[in-house]
């Protein structure tokens, strides 16, 4: 298989699940190389992790690895929660190339020196789960993996995903995040070091043992090498997901995904911790992480939601920051009392029921909570709503006044899945 | 001499206030009555407040960190 010539690496060219025999067939057996050898090939490739944090992947599993040598065993977690509620990325990748993702994940454990391998994902993703099994009874049965690999199911619940958290819930616990540090790196599941990675990111890892770092790199960037996953949705003629070298633009991005329904005006960057930018002011950029950076926006999870000027951005926002209120762990005040309040008032400008200086308050109120809870939640949250507020500056006076536009009894744009009570 | 800042357990903290009030050169409240901390560097002359918000508090939630601690962040948008 000529993987190297197209932008299209994670993803099979026709929409079929790969049992064994097909992604065998495809790839071969899994690579097996000597942990520095891994460990040096992430770090020439430049991938970074895919999670929403574009954190070095070389760096982390070379970090696990040095507390590893000395305390002697590690665990190793692959993240499919997807908690992000406008992705699906990883569902689709889990769906359609599970051993891919496997093979990264036996491969990051091979390299830093882990026992106990898990992989984890939520309640709302049953369908993943069951694949994941297939796949899981798959490689056992015919010996090719030399590992057992656990399957952990967490809550619905949007803070279930972050790195404290999952270790958390791999340990037995609430699926809430812990004060850092200690960081899972340093101590983790069970105290040990533990290494949590995204799925797209084992998946790429797992190419890059195969095929090499230079190969890695001969699509994308300096900066942003490779490729990455995208959800595509809103205002576009086929949503879905896609695989984009990171120099491709937006615009180019989403033409693939059948183009416009109108004329786009703002898009959706990066999921409910992502932000807000003109379509002009970002169509012709790459999704490469220094091109985005320079119009105030990241890739995050991903996520790229197209909104046209019927959109109604005021009522889009107000669901969001109602919903990510409503998902705290209920731990740090800043943040469980902070970001309650702070949707309440958004709702009451958007409804046309506050004062104008309602308004500075949103905006005092969001500076204020940054960096104040034990994860990164309410930072998240009020880069989403700092993004809103500037971007939709103009709606947001006409609701002050008015309490509603021409748009806002649409219907919404951005998906708010049913989540649950509990923590389990 | 190491340089340390102090920081504040979030999930510890339950808005007594003793904090902004025994250390009010580096705390302030917010309008919920949880602690902003100033995150820079304690310097000499005002560890003798910090110690007195560390000891003082009811949830035992503050504590002081070497400044290049791994992993510690100051602010959100500090690399993690």
């Amino acid at each position: 298989m000529d993987v190297g010539s197209t932008a299209q690496r994670l993803l099979p060219a026709r929409p079929v699940p790969e049992d064994l025999d097909a992604h065998l067939a495809g790839f071969g057996p899994r690579a097996h190389l000597e942990p520095g050898a891994m460990l040096d090939a992430l770090d020439a490739s430049g991938l970074r992790g895919r999670g929403g944090a574009d954190f070095p992947t070389g760096v982390k599993w070379r970090a696990v690895r040095d507390h590893t040598k000395r305390g002697g065993d590690a665990v190793v977690v692959a993240n499919a929660a997807e908690c992000e509620p406008a992705s699906f990325k990883d569902r689709f990748l889990l769906t359609y190339r599970p051993h891919l993702v496997l093979d990264g994940l036996e491969c990051a454990a091979e390299t830093v020196g882990a026992r106990r391998v898990v992989i984890y994902t939520t309640k709302s993703h049953s369908d993943v789960e069951a694949a994941l099994r297939a796949a899981i009874r798959e490689r056992r049965r015919r010996a090719d993996s030399d590992r057992f690999i656990d399957v952990v199911v967490g809550p619905n619940r949007y803070v279930a995903g972050e790195e404290t958290a999952l270790v958390s819930r791999v340990s037995g616990h609430l699926a809430k995040p812990k004060v850092v540090p200690p960081r899972p790196f340093q101590s983790g599941v069970d105290r040990l070091p533990t290494l949590v990675q995204n799925v797209e990111t084992l998946a790429h890892a797992a190419l890059i043992a195969r095929f090499g770092a230079p190969w890695f790199r001969s699509v994308g960037t300096e900066r942003s090498p490779g490729t990455a996953l995208l959800t595509v949705s809103g205002a576009v003629r086929t949503p879905g997901v896609l695989e984009a070298a990171c120099d491709t633009t937006v615009g180019a991005i989403v033409d693939r995904a059948g183009g416009v329904d109108g004329e786009p005006a703002t898009v959706l960057l990066g999921g409910y911790f992502g932000r807000w930018v003109l379509a002009e002011r970002i169509w012709n950029n790459t999704i490469d992480a220094l091109s985005l950076q320079s119009v105030g926006a990241s890739l995050g999870t991903g996520v790229l939601v197209v909104a046209t000027a019927t959109t109604c951005g005021i009522s889009e926002t107000d669901r969001v920051l109602t919903f990510l209120a409503g998902q705290t762990a209920g731990q740090c005040g800043p943040c469980h009392v902070g970001l309650p309040a702070i949707a309440e008032t958004f709702h009451k400008v958007a409804t046309g029921r506050a004062r104008p200086a309602a308004i500075d308050l949103l905006v005092r109120w969001s500076h204020d909570v940054r960096g104040r809870g034990a994860c990164r939640h309410p930072d998240g949250a009020m880069l989403f709503l700092a993004s809103a507020m500037d971007v939709f500056a103009a709606d947001l006076r006409h609701h002050l006044k008015n309490g509603s536009c021409r748009f806002s009894g649409q219907r919404p744009l951005l998906p708010i899945p049913t989540t649950e009570a509990g923590w389990w | 001499m190491v340089r340390v800042r102090l920081r504040v357990d979030p999930i510890k903290c339950k808005a007594h206030g003793m904090c902004g009030e025994l250390f009010p050169e580096r705390i302030r409240m917010d309008d919920w009555g949880y602690p902003v901390i100033d995150p820079r560097a304690l310097s000499d002359d005002v560890l003798e407040h910090a110690r007195r918000a560390i000891d003082d508090c009811p949830r035992a939630a503050l504590w002081v960190e070497p400044v290049d601690e791994p992993g510690a962040r100051v602010r959100p948008d500090d690399s993690d």
